[in-house]
């Protein structure tokens, strides 16, 4: 029976890094996801971590760092959040295109301005379309977990996807929580050493990063487009296998008390813990209200989330980032995407909250559902602003 | 679930105090969290920390409107911050101050029940500074047995090493001295 | 490359659009580009290697004894080589049809 320790999320998610064996990582400090990288700058230096830990000037030179490194077959890592996602942006679209295994750690921030160091997805967001696989967490556990899946996953021949893990801003980084760490014999099992298909060295010379004209430019980005989404049941076997290993099973959606549920709330991240006492207390007051836990954001499991909300005739999308002059979120807007062309669909309602910090407790879900149920369904609503 | 509040000023170990309480939970074998007031706090500023504890996994993660315990670290913040609001009534307010609970519960107006001790008097003695995070667990256990007063000792070891022996004393000695109405 | 450009199937791209034949530009038949080609006059050579050290292509070869041949098939015609011979044993004229 596996002990749990308890410690900083942050703590844990270096540590993970640590057990999968990372040959580099470069990464430039910026609040919340300091600890993540201060703690690894201690694991190397102790000699506990055998990498090379690469101090960089800028966000944008640590996944440039990570793009050279993993071209030529180490296994890279870096984190960031917010303005550092901003300013390593190019790169980071770059790093998809040329199909690199680089894991991400994602301390979701707000994107300025005003400026503001307080948690909610408007970063990640913002990199929506960069190619890359993307997952939420939604705790400790599964910050820690998702090291070792991201690795297994991004290094698969099949995949060969760089992989990014969010994980919401202080709620998570600065929690201490109890974890469970895993044996380091059955990480190395879960894991093996990174094999890359292509590196760059003398002896096999090759050229990535190449330029193309538009005569070929639209087949290379069909081939990048059916790689993320045929990542899928590469993502779901690394999810499998994990675990079969340690007892915990992930899946794209996480659903809880769907099954005949007329309501269902749609979150991502560390808020879903809240809102599901939340559809608990809704329960005890004869709703039948049911939560959707997106945890795959790309590729965006259709089938998984048609599925889910079946039988509902209100979905309620609680958004955590703004699409400005736009149809309000970015995941109501997926979501309304995802239901359109069904024959029976529900009512989308779109609810702004939890921006850059502002708490969100179960009674504020409680009463974002009850407002739904006399909304139209149409545009979006920015929950609890004053004025 | 037990839903603890922490007040105290930056610099003072409010956060500490918060993560110990958690760590001991867990090497109970418990579930815990211990989170900060998230923010860019500069020392002296007054501050807030959260612990929750439960035998079962904790899945809010929402901040702490209505807590079961206050705990406050420094005597002038009781003045200065409403450290009381949203405190349950069936709850208790442990406070570091020199004046007795039955003071303390009149000058506030709370109805719940207070603990006082005396902990800048006890930091001082012991540990030669008044940063009373660890005594004031002391205080904290003697007015509600949260966690067990051994399953502390070990998390006070790993973060204090050499100086765990005086914190030990401090909030042992804030565990005999607390008083509670 | 092996297959003109416009023929080539996403299916057929390789993973992370990666090149793996290295020095596959010496396929480009740059001597396409040119409008006006060296014409060699041997007799007036006297073998320095100047158009040799010039050329910005390596478009030029030594043969035998020391003189030099053109490559057709990468010379672009830029007539840096009729420049700079001390000779004028390299003289530029115009390609027809």
């Amino acid at each position: 029976m596996a002990i749990k320790v308890g410690m900083e999320v942050s703590i844990a998610a270096a540590e993970a890094v640590k057990q999968a064996n990372t040959d580099i990582v470069a990464a430039y400090p910026i609040t919340p996801q300091t600890h993540i990288v201060e703690h690894l700058a201690e694991l190397v230096n102790n000699g506990d971590l055998d990498a090379e830990f690469i101090p960089v000037e800028s966000e944008h030179s640590a996944m440039s760092v990570c793009a050279g490194s993993s071209a030529v077959g180490a296994r890279s890592f870096t984190c960031t959040s917010s303005q550092g996602l901003a300013l390593m942006s190019e790169i980071v679209y770059i790093a998809a295109s040329l199909r690199l295994p680089i894991l991400m750690l994602l301390a979701n921030r707000s994107l300025s301005g005003p400026l503001g160091i307080w948690n909610d997805h408007s970063d990640v967001m913002s990199i929506r379309d960069c190619g890359w696989i993307q997952v939420f967490a939604e705790n400790g556990q599964e910050v820690y977990d998702h090291v070792f899946i991201g690795y297994r996953v991004a290094e698969d021949r099949n995949c060969l996807l760089p992989f990014l893990v969010n994980l919401d801003g202080f709620i998570l980084t600065h929690m201490v929580e109890p974890i469970e760490m895993i044996d380091q014999a059955v990480v190395d099992r879960y894991l093996p050493p990174y094999k890359p298909l292509y590196s760059l060295h003398p002896d096999h010379p090759v050229t990535m990063g190449a330029f193309a004209d538009p005569a070929l430019y639209t087949e290379a980005k069909k081939a990048q487009d059916e790689a993320l989404k045929g990542s899928l049941p590469y993502i779901m076997k690394g999810w499998q296998e994990f675990g079969d290993l340690t007892g915990r099973y992930y899946h794209p959606i996480e659903r809880y008390k769907t099954e005949d549920a007329k309501v269902i709330l749609v979150t991502q991240g560390s808020l879903g813990g809240t809102a599901s006492i939340a559809i608990d207390n809704l329960r005890e007051k004869g709703e039948l209200a049911g939560l959707v836990k997106i945890r795959l954001w790309r590729p965006f499991p259709f089938k998984e989330f048609r599925e889910a909300v079946k039988g509902a005739e209100l979905v309620v999308v609680m958004d955590r980032a703004i699409s400005y002059g736009g149809p309000g979120g970015p995941l109501a807007g997926e979501i309304r995407s995802a239901l359109y062309a069904q024959e029976r669909r529900p009512r989308v309602v779109n609810v702004i909250a939890g921006i850059a910090g502002r708490d969100v407790a179960p009674e504020d879900f409680e009463r974002m559902l009850q407002q739904a149920q006399q909304g139209s369904g149409e545009g979006y609503e920015i929950y609890g602003v004053r004025g | 679930m037990i839903e603890i509040r922490l007040h105290g000023r930056g610099g003072q170990g409010a956060v500490t105090s918060a993560e110990l309480l958690a760590l001991g939970a867990i090497k109970e074998g418990r579930y815990a969290q211990a989170f900060p007031s998230f923010g860019p706090e500069r020392r002296g500023a007054p501050v807030v920390a959260f612990c929750r504890i439960s035998d079962e996994d904790i899945k809010l993660r929402a901040v702490i409107y209505q807590p079961d315990i206050v705990l406050v670290l420094d005597p002038s913040i009781l003045r200065l911050v409403d450290v009381s609001n949203g405190l349950k009534a069936d709850g208790v307010l442990v406070a570091n101050t020199r004046f007795s609970p039955e003071d303390i519960k009149k000058e506030l107006g709370v109805k719940s029940r207070v603990a006082t001790v005396d902990a800048n008097k006890i930091a001082q003695e012991e540990l030669g500074l008044t940063i009373t995070n660890t005594t004031m667990l002391g205080a904290l256990l003697k007015a509600s047995e949260v966690v067990d007063k051994g399953a502390m000792i070990e998390p006070l070891q790993e973060r204090f090493g050499r100086l765990a022996e005086r914190n030990i004393k401090a909030l042992e000695r804030a565990y005999q001295e607390t008083q509670i109405l | 490359m092996s297959k003109p450009e416009r023929e080539i199937t996403w299916k057929e791209l390789n993973v992370g659009c990666v090149i793996d034949e290295p020095g596959n530009a010496a396929t480009y038949r740059t001597g396409d580009w040119r409008s006006q080609r060296p014409v060699y006059n041997k007799d007036r050579c006297i073998r320095c290697g100047t158009c040799y050290i010039f050329c910005p292509d390596m478009a030029i070869k030594t043969i035998e004894d020391g003189y030099i041949e053109h490559d057709l098939y990468y010379c672009k015609g830029c007539g840096i080589c009729a420049q700079e011979c001390p000779t004028e044993a390299i003289a530029m004229k115009d390609e027809v049809e």
